[in-house]
């Protein structure tokens, strides 16, 4: 019986290099590769378009050192850091609502459901609304600080009072359902108690912006992705072992309080700090995944091909927001908001029909 | 006749109800075992004990003489192989990364898929005849397939102790006799110790060497097929009155109920 032993080992090569290894996979491979093209495409046409609008030409010509200084200026300290950051939002949101996902075996748990974004809109709500007598430089630290100070709180508080003697997906959808519906009515109350004025600019915040973003918010978040990602990756590996019963897990040998925790520490600091950068963007920890997995046709949400897809759809929807509506610029959050809620009913309604099979 | 896995007084239960009480039994290298009972008498508990997935509340579970619950639960993993009884698998899943997923003790973040993984998983598929099903779903199999892909998978983990919680279930006689078959080559061709619990009594005496019959969270007898299946163990674990006949096929105990209506 050759050739059906043949076709088994060609499904799966690996790649090995010493003591290294891995399966090689096309799809999420080609996901990874196609979508950093897309990426770069997508951003070069962001950084051109607006007010005075530059050609792609013009903009590599800056991002490869030439250029005019006024484009300079335009392309580096204007339009770059905000490309920037919508990548890196997109990124770490996406990544954080994959492993959401994969810990809670549930493509309906991401950090917009479970609370951790409502947490960082109360931190930094109560800010813009109370914050009136910090000025200046802390005022201009304190939203996102509070913002990560609130996502990680009520982020820990899902997963404290999820626990029982371990942390169960089912379960943890629930209690995040529920704190998020009281983090979000603290925020409602926030609002009604502040200032207009601060309330407006608050609910700005709240839908998720990407207005005026500079190089101040490109770092926090970069570092954190820098720090994380790779935590990440090293876990993926137990990450895929999740996906099975638990029964199953621990027989694999893996140790399944340990792991759960790490990760879903690793993914509430992420969407905390992703959050405090540019407000709770809605659907991209949701979506993201979802549409990597299908892509990459695999199981468990792929990390890599879920975070860049994740920065690809914050900075189409970023580019649609600044330009689709002639002079006005609409928040980011609104489009993520349409293209996503669809998407929501769309993974509810399949998810009713299956269970309907 | 080295003792593989051992339960000295073991005690396990959940909440305050003590499912498996005192219970002392020896697992023999290279044998198969399978335990009986009554529904609810602890079989599955005893086996998810002897498995480390359940703590033991007193006494304890000794693997190859130390401690199970002392030995990293990796280290466990690379010897004994556990299949529950209603396993979920996500959807979507290949039968190859299903079975694939049985080499995790072997790995690690940098080593995902050696050249010793892939061998393995090749030889699992194809000991379970699972080869040509490799890139379907698991969600898309027939009930006896799905559970050759997942016996698949716990051979791919290349353990040399098995233990499988009831792997019949839902297969209709066929399927049964075909994984129980499978079952019986891993032991004579490959010498694994394989303790299973199974509810059909026949099909136990036939496949099993040992027989350990379970009543209430203890053993009421223990020992060959011919020894355990008799009329009086029948009567005194399952309350069934019963003949026992010798199986026309095999020659082990054979048990025809005989129940207080009939058609005839």
């Amino acid at each position: 019986m050759d050739v059906p032993e043949a076709a088994v080992v060609e499904a799966r090569k690996g790649l090995r290099l010493g003591p290294f290894s891995w399966p090689l996979r096309w799809r999420p491979l080609v996901l990874v590769v196609g979508g950093l093209v897309l990426l770069a495409l997508a951003m070069a046409v962001n950084i051109g378009r607006g007010d005075f609008p530059l050609t792609i030409g013009q903009v590599l010509d800056v991002l490869l050192g030439g250029g005019r200084t006024s484009h300079r200026f335009i392309v580096l300290d204007l339009r770059l850091p905000r490309s920037l950051t919508a990548v890196l939002v997109g990124a770490a949101l996406a990544l954080a609502g994959a492993i959401f996902q994969a810990v809670a075996r549930n493509p309906l748990a991401s950090p917009d459901i479970l609370g951790v974004t409502w947490g960082a809109s109360v931190g930094a709500v109560s800010v813009i609304t109370f914050g009136g007598v910090l000025t200046g430089p802390v005022a201009e630290v304190g939203i996102p600080v509070a913002a990560l100070a609130g996502g990680l709180f009520f982020g820990v508080l899902v997963y404290a009072l999820a626990w029982r003697k371990g942390i169960e997906g089912f379960r943890m959808v629930l209690v995040g359902v529920g704190v998020a519906a009281i983090a979000g009515n603290l925020t409602q109350y926030l609002l009604t108690a502040g200032d207009v004025n601060d309330a407006a600019r608050a609910m700005v915040w709240i839908t998720g912006s990407l207005n005026g973003r500079g190089w101040e918010h490109v770092v926090p978040v970069g570092a954190a992705l820098v720090v994380l990602m790779p935590v990440a990756f090293v876990c993926a590996h137990v990450l895929g072992a999740l996906q099975f019963g638990d029964d199953t897990v621990r027989g694999l040998g893996v140790r399944l309080n340990p792991a759960r925790s790490v990760l879903l520490l690793v993914g509430i600091a992420l969407a905390s700090v992703a959050t405090a950068a540019a407000g709770p963007i809605a659907f991209v920890a949701l979506a993201a995944p979802q549409i990597a997995s299908r892509v990459a046709a695999t199981a468990t949400p792929p990390l890599l091909g879920s975070s860049v897809v994740g920065g690809l759809l914050v900075v189409v929807s970023d580019l649609v927001a600044r330009t689709a509506f002639g002079g006005f610029e609409m928040p980011v959050g609104v489009i993520t908001a349409v293209l996503g809620a669809p998407y929501l009913m769309y993974l509810l309604v399949r998810g009713r029909r299956e269970a309907r099979v | 006749m080295t003792v593989r896995l051992q339960a000295a007084g073991l005690t396990v239960g959940y909440g305050d109800r003590m499912v498996v009480d005192g219970l002392d039994l020896d697992i023999i290298g290279g044998t198969v075992t399978a335990v009986i009972g009554p529904n609810g008498c602890g079989k599955s508990t005893l086996l998810r004990a002897l498995g480390r997935l359940l703590p033991a509340r007193g006494g304890s579970v000794l693997l190859d003489g130390k401690k199970i619950d002392g030995i990293p639960t990796r280290e466990v993993a690379k010897v004994l192989g556990m299949l529950p009884q209603t396993p979920q698998a996500p959807e979507g899943l290949t039968v190859a990364d299903l079975v694939a997923r049985g080499r995790q003790p072997h790995q690690a973040w940098y080593r995902q898929w050696s050249s010793d993984d892939e061998a393995a998983v090749a030889e699992a598929l194809r000991l379970t005849g699972m080869d040509e099903l490799a890139e379907r779903t698991v969600d898309e199999l027939s009930g006896g397939q799905r559970q050759r892909a997942w016996i698949s998978m716990a051979l791919a983990q290349g353990t040399s102790l098995l233990l499988l919680d009831e792997p019949t279930t839902y297969l209709d006689l066929a399927h049964q006799i075909d994984v129980l078959d499978l079952v019986q080559r891993l032991h004579g061709e490959m010498g694994r110790t394989v303790v299973m619990v199974l509810h059909d009594l026949n099909l136990a005496a036939r496949y099993a060497e040992h027989l350990v019959a379970m009543k209430g969270g203890r053993i009421v007898v223990q020992g060959e097929p011919g020894e355990v299946l008799t009329e009086e163990m029948l009567l005194e674990v399952f309350g069934l009155e019963a003949r026992v006949v010798a199986d026309p096929v095999s020659g082990t105990p054979l048990v025809v109920p005989i129940g207080h209506r009939h058609r005839v």
